[in-house]
């Protein structure tokens, strides 16, 4: 049952092929049996799925299901989940259970979805690699030396290695594109603002989304109809109608303008990547696309521009982490400072409190303008670049990432290789544009994403576009040999 | 952009964060690598550029001033480190 898409898992489900209960015992099964070799989940909520599972055979049983009904799930533990531990990959919140859900969980609730458990991360979302995480690296499926990037490698991988039929993720900066890249699965980061960010735990507040990872553009439709729309917790959440993602699925994209940028295709990108992702192109001429050269000059800022902006929004966000009313406090604190500055010492990894420390310094008294402004302002230019772009095209393409999935220790010990991993990704953060990585082939017998990119809300578009290329092409229903 | 050692314990106080002596220097060097990098941001011009703060630069949405959550303060302590009638506790600061 584990090959089966969403898709095809909810049309079994309600022709009671078989029941949730059923497909969450298998889900389980292979978790125990597989995800020591990945790593990927941090916690497992056996009882609670199966539980959840007899109460969406229940919803089935009486005709109220809704597509979502009974699919078993991993959410990424950067959500709160009221009465589970929500660690966000910190020993910070190693003991922290949360007390309230996310407005991203209590929908899936409400749809009747199941949740297996919760997957591992980047500490706080802060790395590209999923090394960072205080529960150990997590290993990608198609080769378990490499990374499956980051920051959501859990979900990556177990939707990878067939351990959830689909999974949660969050983008600040491409945590759920690359990790989708590198791992071989399909990911969408919807608009800034589509997805309440309530209770899902803060990093750099105005880039945050959350969005799916899942085998196949239609199954991200699926989720995405229950995850997005308003939500007046959150304040930034757009008070915008949202469409069924699946109506325009199938849509005929014959004439559908694609644009190119040089910068994309430039230096430091790999040859075999670029061949993949240049063959994916000629898939969508044969559909009946126009390609266009364009050009976003900016985006060589736009690592350094997202280096003080994610920074800067990440030491504000992190000092509710104080040692007082929850998550970890040291050991006999001599005094409140003391209290202060070692549990947030010893609770936070070396990369948290390096952000930290690089936002705190950005935000420090006379570097503001030098900085935080210089930033916003060329988060400005980026932002047009896309806008002047998107006069002339539909979608923009480009590889997800410059290489494929590289070895674990290779980059851990020196940030701004690291940082540079996501350089095709952080600019559709900084422009609150939505994008997808979509299987486009291998290299090296590792996957290879192609990202689209869309103007503001257009999801749909995306997904489309992405859906139509899956109906011509194979890449997405590729499994790792061990995990077939 | 060099940060020094000195610089790098300021910071760490402002952040309220306790660094080991020994990784002082490792800090230093890794910020100085990063702000280096930041500073590719002054070879462009952006005297005339507007701040972008929002992505849609729409403003933010206001509610009215009404209770909307009701009071699960024993709720929310059951998870705190220290606690006593109600209150969180903390080492003393008024001596």
């Amino acid at each position: 049952m584990h090959h089966k898409t969403i898709a095809e898992l909810s049309k079994g489900l309600q022709a009671k092929e078989f029941s949730s209960e059923e497909l969450t015992q298998a889900y389980l099964a292979r978790i125990k049996q597989l995800d020591p070799q990945l790593n990927s989940y941090i916690t497992v909520v056996e009882e609670q799925a199966l539980a959840q599972a007899r109460e969406a055979d229940a919803l089935i049983a009486s005709g109220k299901a809704v597509p979502m009904t009974g699919i078993p799930l991993a959410q990424k533990d950067i959500f709160c989940t009221n009465g589970v531990r929500t660690s966000c990959g910190s020993k910070m919140l190693d003991n922290f259970i949360a007390p309230y859900d996310a407005t991203v969980i209590e929908r899936f609730n409400q749809a009747g979805s199941v949740m297996l458990g919760k997957t591992n991360m980047d500490e706080f979302a802060m790395g590209s690699s999923n090394e960072t995480s205080f529960y150990g690296p997590v290993k990608n499926p198609w080769d378990t030396k490499t990374v499956p990037g980051g920051s959501s490698g859990g979900s990556a991988a177990c939707v990878a290695g067939r351990l959830a039929a689909g999974a949660t993720g969050t983008d600040t900066g491409g945590s759920i594109r690359q990790p989708a890249a590198l791992c071989g699965i399909t990911g969408i980061k919807p608009t800034y603002g589509r997805v309440s960010r309530y209770g899902m735990i803060a990093f750099a507040s105005s880039l945050d989304q959350a969005g799916t990872m899942t085998q196949t553009a239609e199954d991200s439709a699926m989720m995405l109809n229950v995850m997005a729309g308003f939500d007046e917790r959150d304040s930034t959440c757009l008070d915008m109608a949202v469409p069924d993602y699946t109506v325009n699925l199938n849509d005929d994209i014959k004439g559908l303008k694609i644009g190119l940028p040089k910068e994309y295709f430039a230096e430091g990108l790999d040859a075999e990547v670029s061949k993949t992702v240049e063959a994916a192109i000629e898939e969508y001429k044969k559909l009946g696309a126009e390609v266009v050269d364009i050009s976003l000059p900016n985006s060589s800022l736009s690592v350094p521009a997202y280096y003080v902006v994610a920074p800067a929004e990440c030491s504000s966000n992190l000092s509710r982490f104080d040692g007082v009313r929850f998550g970890y406090r040291c050991e006999d604190p001599q005094d409140l400072e003391d209290l202060y500055k070692r549990s947030r010492g010893e609770g936070f990894g070396s990369e948290v409190k390096r952000r930290i420390m690089v936002g705190t310094y950005a935000l420090s008294a006379g570097y503001y303008d030098a900085y935080y402004l210089k930033a916003q302002k060329i988060r400005r230019l980026i932002s047009d670049d896309f806008k002047q772009a998107f006069e002339k095209v539909d979608v923009i393409m480009a590889p997800t990432t410059p290489t494929v999935a590289f070895n674990i220790g290779e980059k851990v010990d020196d940030p701004i290789t690291m940082y540079l991993s996501d350089i095709n990704t952080i600019a559709v953060n900084l422009a609150g544009l939505p994008g997808m990585s979509v299987p486009a082939g291998f290299s090296q017998n590792l996957p290879v994403g192609l990202q689209i990119i869309g103007n503001y809300f257009e999801e749909s578009r995306l997904l489309n576009v992405a859906h139509k290329y899956q109906q011509v092409t194979d890449w997405h229903n590729k499994m790792p040999e061990s995990f077939k | 952009m060099s940060l020094d050692n000195t610089e790098v314990k300021r910071i760490a106080h402002l952040a309220r964060l306790a660094i080991d002596e020994e990784d002082i220097p490792n800090y230093a060097h890794n910020l100085t690598n990063i702000l280096d990098m930041v500073e590719q941001m002054g070879t462009v011009n952006t005297d005339n550029v507007t701040p972008m703060a929002h992505p849609l630069d729409t403003l933010q949405r206001l509610r009215d001033d009404e209770p909307s959550e009701s009071n699960k303060r024993d709720h929310f302590q059951k998870i705190s480190p220290a606690v006593e009638n109600g209150l969180f506790l903390v080492p003393k600061v008024i001596e």
